[in-house]
């Protein structure tokens, strides 16, 4: 018997600070206020989808000793946005990316559970890492961590941070008026944790939240990131949007599960992915070659080559050829700041490769960049785009996507108003919110109150 | 010859403290208090929309990061009275878009956090709220607190120990340290020029880097080179607040801060007060800056004085023993309270921070009882008249640091 079709999960990235954002659009807003954010955050819930996502970023990024200012600079704190937006919501997730390397676990257990309290159950923490020392000089440690322990730290991370989420049981406040007992136990929040990274005792000061722990995500593509998702996260932001690339992607952590104990559908695969509607696909493979142009400039396409040759490109002509010269190959301290930089681990094959493309289709180096970067995921009519997303979730290359939409606050508008309908016409996408918070949205369980800690056995102070 | 007559003096600003179910630590029991709903948006949502229908400055949310303790430096097992509390940032942020005028003022600990997320969360706040953020800084030398963080301990303190020359010796070193994490706060929320987002498309520049500037503050504590990745909040500088009982403290809120928080116990001791903090504000430079001195008092209101006095007996049985505070404890009437805040006017304060017995009734009574006395003396704002903090609290957008320098250059 056929199984019955997959419910696809959608959530939507505010977009931010990087060339996918067309701020030159007539149409686009600020990026700042929050009634850009409070546009987005109701179109999104509007739709039903699972959740909403913010970026974070701990320093502006740097090209050639200067601030980058081609594409969108800066953005607001991400908890500070998030739970205001819980005033403007009732249901939508609400998912920040926090950094793990410059933090520390009691704080954002504190920020995560008070979120998830103050939203009753809709917080999502996509757990991210950094090592480089030019984030750091914004902090008081500054760059401490060797790049190869960063995924252990962050492990430790996460792993403390669910000590202290568990450190409360379900229920634990008794607040009886009439005996004068508001706690049963003197030692609710009791924890005690120590590892290499942290050594830290006390008692945890918010009670267990509403979900328990807040959804974990997890954004790492290297074979310790993949591991590391498939230990702990209940979804994966996954830079695979094509087909085959999703399902190869998709097979692989999914068949990671099974040996920490876990089934296929306790980890979400949510790609990123961007979209250009028309009311014909004709119609919408023009005006997606239009984004493209807008999305890549003459100068940001100079600044996108000048990433991989890790040189200054200035004098060229972004509508002449490539360079003949060959990219640096020492320290790659061009560009700072800027996560695509480190995913060119081989400077040379990618130009010898770009080199090859270029000179067989006759590019420039604009056209290149626009040919290799930034894919347009979903270009089509809305019945075009969602027959695409429906043929992906349902052949397993991802559970949903994660929408990024070029234009600020109104671009997920047109998604909302065209494509959602038709997917739930074909059964494969929710008409209403079932349950209220966004463990029901992903059909994740509420972890078990665990405090191990506060057994007789367990360590006390 | 008449006697003198007193100078008229100024509407007074009146500003509340939100904590917990109240002041009282048996406030919880209260009919009223609502204890259960503690760790919910709407029992916050419910007391801040209460204190803007009273008009007033603003509200602030205490915090720690440690659960309440009646010790200083430990937890104290008690499961008697509230534990546990709720992020301060997060909760005024939550409670943002549902108020237009009041201004909201969460505390946040300098002492375990990094100014850099303590700089774009206060900014945020701002955006959030349109202009209406401000923050109270709290130094912590708790013990506790410092083993949540583990990157450092402090030895547990007791109250009698303050004048030990060590402590004291850690006592300034942990306000110095607020004072440079002010700093870098204030130097991050200027590190860009209000201007700086430009949208040129003609030239493909989004902001004009020249308006966007690094802050190089180093001190023994903190190394941040900026810019801060949020633009300049609305207000330019939201408002910074502290709390003060002694002179190091003192020192703080007159180098560093819009707004103190102090606790005189009668008229006298708050002219000394103000004085001292006036010498230092002289002393740091700041003589011409407005600096708001606000009183703190803890409050019992009802319609007559045996009323208040009984109700605060019945609450002190609830706790097994007279309440104690760092605040002036107040009970009686909205009137009498009244007269002594323009007694206390008089010696120099310019506002007050009232912290409800309990939140459920005395919030309720300040709002309903004390605002209407003090409007009917011509002594409190009859509607808002401005939409920021700033604004309320008579203090006007201040220029960039940053942007004067470039200007002059």
């Amino acid at each position: 018997m056929a199984r019955p079709p997959k419910q696809i999960h959608l959530a939507a990235h505010f977009p931010g600070v990087n060339n996918t954002t067309v701020w030159s659009d007539p149409q686009a807003g600020s990026h700042i206020e929050f009634s850009s954010f409070a546009h987005f955050a109701r179109t999104a819930e509007r739709a039903k989808f699972d959740f909403l996502f913010l970026a974070e970023g701990l320093r502006l990024r740097e090209q050639g000793g200067e601030i980058y200012d081609l594409d969108v600079v800066g953005r607001p704190d991400t908890f500070t946005v998030l739970t205001a937006l819980a005033a403007v919501t009732e249901r939508i997730g609400l998912a920040g990316t926090i950094n793990s390397t410059f933090n520390e676990p009691y704080e954002v257990a504190r920020q995560f559970a008070s979120l998830d309290h103050l939203s009753a159950g809709r917080a999502a923490w996509n757990v991210v890492t950094s090592w480089d020392a030019f984030t750091g000089e914004n902090f008081r440690r500054g760059g401490f961590l060797a790049e190869e322990d960063r995924y252990a730290r962050a492990e430790r991370f996460l792993r403390t941070a669910g000590e202290l989420f568990d450190s409360w049981y379900d229920d634990e406040i008794l607040a009886d008026q009439q005996s004068g007992v508001f706690l049963p136990d003197p030692d609710a929040g009791r924890f005690r944790h120590h590892d290499q990274h942290f050594d830290i005792a006390g008692q945890f000061n918010v009670p267990r939240s509403p979900q328990g722990r807040p959804v974990v995500f997890q954004a790492g593509d290297s074979e310790e990131g993949r591991e590391f998702a498939a230990a702990t996260a209940d979804a994966i932001f996954s830079r695979h949007g094509t087909f085959d690339a999703g399902r190869a992607f998709y097979t692989d952590v999914k068949g990671r599960l099974a040996r920490h104990g876990r089934t296929p559908d306790e980890l979400l695969i949510l790609p990123a992915a961007t979209f250009v509607l028309g009311d014909t696909d004709a119609q919408a493979r023009e005006l997606a070659h239009e984004v493209r142009r807008s999305q890549v400039s003459g100068q940001t396409a100079i600044k996108i080559l000048e990433q991989v040759w890790n040189r200054d490109l200035s004098a060229h002509d972004p509508d002449g050829p490539l360079p003949a010269i060959d990219p640096d190959p020492g320290e790659h301290t061009l560009a700072r700041g800027r996560a695509s930089v480190r995913m060119v681990r081989d400077p040379l094959a990618t130009a010898k490769e770009w080199r090859e493309l270029a000179e067989a289709k006759g590019l420039s180096i604009r056209e290149l960049v626009i040919e290799t970067t930034g894919r347009q995921t979903f270009v089509g009519s809305p019945a075009t785009v969602a027959d695409a997303i429906d043929t992906f979730v349902q052949a397993d290359a991802s559970d949903g996507f994660i929408l990024v939409p070029h234009l600020t606050p109104g671009g997920l508008d047109e998604f909302a108003d065209t494509v959602v309908p038709l997917l739930q016409e074909r059964g494969v996408f929710r008409r209403e919110y079932e349950g209220g918070t966004l463990r029901d949205h992903l059909g994740l369980t509420r972890p078990p109150a665990a405090p191990a800690t506060r057994t007789k056995e367990g360590p006390t102070l | 010859m008449p006697a003198a007559v007193p100078a008229p003096l100024p509407p007074l600003h009146l500003a509340v403290a939100l904590e917990g179910t109240g002041w009282h630590p048996a406030s919880w029991r209260e009919p009223d208090a609502r204890p259960r709903e503690l760790f919910t948006a709407g029992y916050w949502a419910d007391a801040v929309l209460e204190a803007e229908r009273g008009l007033l400055d603003f509200v602030t949310f205490e915090d720690s990061l440690t659960l309440q303790s009646t010790r200083h430096g430990e937890p104290d097992g008690r499961t008697d009275q509230v534990r546990g509390r709720l992020d301060a940032v997060l909760t005024a942020a939550r409670v943002a878009p549902l108020t237009r005028h009041i201004g909201l003022v969460p505390t946040v600990v300098t002492t375990h956090t990094e100014p850099f997320h303590i700089s774009k969360a206060i900014a945020t706040l701002d955006y959030v709220s349109t202009g209406r953020a401000g923050v109270r800084v709290q130094a912590s030398l708790r013990a506790d607190e410092a083993a949540h963080f583990g990157r450092r301990s402090f030895p547990v303190i007791r109250p009698d120990q303050h004048q030990d020359p060590q402590v004291q010796e850690l006592i300034e070193e942990t306000f110095d340290e607020a004072a440079d994490h002010v700093e870098v706060v204030r130097r991050l929320w200027d590190s860009w020029e209000d201007d700086a987002e430009i949208r040129d498309a003609a030239t493909g520049r989004f902001v004009d880097r020249a308006k966007l500037h690094h802050i190089d503050f180093e001190s023994r504590h903190f190394a941040v080179r900026g810019p801060s990745v949020t633009p300049r909040p609305p207000q330019g500088q939201p408002i910074v607040t502290a709390l003060a009982h002694a002179t190091v403290p003192y020192r703080l809120i007159a180098r560093s801060a819009d707004l103190g928080y102090v606790t005189p116990h009668d008229t006298d001791r708050a002219a000394a007060i103000v004085a001292e903090i006036r010498a230092e504000q002289r002393a740091a430079g700041r003589a011409g800056e407005p600096l708001h001195l606000f009183g703190d008092l803890l409050v019992l209101l009802d319609d007559d004085p045996a009323t208040a006095r009984a109700r605060r007996e019945r609450l002190d049985a609830r706790l097994g023993e007279p309440l104690t505070s760092d605040a002036e404890i107040f009970a009686g009437t909205p009137a009498q309270l009244a007269d002594l805040l323009q007694e206390r006017q008089r010696a120099g304060l310019t506002g007050f921070r009232l912290r409800p017995a309990v939140t459920g009734h005395d919030l309720r009574a300040i709002t309903r009882g004390l605002v209407p006395e003090l409007q009917a003396r011509g002594a409190f704002r009859r509607a808002y008249e401005a939409d920021t903090l700033r604004g309320l609290l008579g203090l006007t957008r201040p220029a960039n640091r940053y942007a004067a320098r470039t200007a002059s250059a």
